[in-house]
């Protein structure tokens, strides 16, 4: 059902905006081209951005670095009752969105989708997003440099989400 | 902060990697990262192509404004740098609308016009203005309502309820969207009030 109403979301924006236009007697075809001739532009702008961090992260996130930083943080966790399993995903998720999906994938395949883990990590993918990508594309898109504290704050905000989906999951269906 | 951010990742990621003797992967890696940015932009030049397409026909139509006009005393709260009526707050709530229904990629290309339409309004034009980081918090902090994605890997591993998650996700961004713009009002409080 839910699935149902995302699919006609779609086509029904894309029905309004038409007959809209059409009404306002717009010629719709020209001003489609119109629009679309933008994104050569944005495109190239983009480009160098998504390719100066994907540069970097890549190289941050094949080090190592972070798997060596979860071993040291294992016994407070554990005493915490955090499921350790569950902390390379939440490390990840502000910066890589493809690295989450897979850890995601592969906690859905060994926990199961309805245990803890499953439940928690699929929380954590469903209401957080990828900060570092979308403040590089969109601030890129224009040209910003001086980001002020959108970054700082995106990442209070990515960890505030990642704890409140754990403390939820453990509400909602803990032991 | 980018700048810094940036350099760090690179410095301790490859004084790591050689630490730990991975020469020949960190040469992998280095090299490879080109072809995998240029295929991330390549997936998403087509859907920006397309919905900047279908976004104009809606701005020439007027239709942006209108929704703008609508809109403004609930948003506009949120976005007092943006004048009332100016498209860019339609842009920014159909940008949050369609991620909350999960289809991030169709969202896009909406947030990248109305960053544009924004840097618009923008007196400095090298620096985020208001709005910009008030927007992107928002956005980043990923307001949902359907997640499809994960709705979508529970139902391939067989859950045998894969939409029981949705209610702690929508409570989950909740807390962490308010909790954003929260932080950003306060912030920009002590800043004193610019752009």
């Amino acid at each position: 059902m839910v699935n149902f109403i995302s699919e006609l979301m779609i086509p029904l924006l894309v029905l309004f905006i038409v007959i809209y236009a059409i009404i306002k007697k717009i010629n719709v075809y020209d001003a489609f081209v119109e629009g679309s001739t933008e994104s050569f532009q944005m495109i190239l702008t983009i480009f160098p951005c998504i390719l100066a961090m994907i540069f970097a992260i890549n190289i941050f996130l094949e080090s190592g670095l972070l798997t060596g930083v979860l071993e040291l943080i294992r016994p407070v966790l554990s005493m915490l009752k955090v499921p350790v399993e569950i902390i390379p995903m939440a490390l990840m998720r502000p910066i890589s969105g493809n690295a989450t999906l897979a850890i995601l994938n592969n906690l859905l395949s060994d926990f199961g989708p309805d245990s803890l883990i499953g439940r928690i990590g699929s929380v954590i993918q469903g209401s957080t997003e990828t900060t570092f990508y979308v403040l590089t594309l969109y601030f890129g898109s224009v040209g910003i440099k001086k980001i002020r504290h959108a970054m700082w704050t995106g990442l209070t905000v990515d960890l505030i989400g990642i704890i409140s989906s754990i403390i939820i999951v453990l509400l909602f269906f803990g032991p | 902060m980018v700048n810094k951010i940036w350099s760090t990742f690179i410095i301790i990621g490859i004084v790591f990697t050689l630490l730990t003797g991975q020469v020949q992967l960190i040469n992998k890696i280095i090299l490879e990262s080109a072809k995998a940015s240029f295929e991330l932009t390549m997936q998403i030049f087509p859907v920006i192509a397309l919905w900047l397409g279908i976004m104009n026909i809606a701005s020439v139509s007027g239709l942006l404004k209108k929704i703008s006009i609508i809109i403004s005393p609930y948003l506009g709260k949120l976005f007092p740098g943006i004048p009332r009526g100016h498209e860019a707050l339609s842009l920014i709530a159909s940008n949050i609308v369609i991620n909350m229904f999960g289809l991030g990629n169709a969202a896009t290309p909406f947030g990248l016009k109305a960053m544009k339409s924004l840097q618009e309004l923008n007196d400095k034009k090298d620096t985020a203005s208001n709005s910009m980081v008030t927007f992107l918090i928002i956005n980043t902090s990923g307001v949902t309502i359907i997640p499809t994605t994960v709705i979508s890997m529970r139902m391939m591993y067989g859950s045998a309820h894969p939409t029981e998650i949705v209610l702690a996700c929508i409570i989950a961004t909740l807390i962490s969207s308010v909790c954003g713009i929260i932080i950003d009002y306060l912030i920009r409080k002590k800043e004193g009030k610019r752009g």
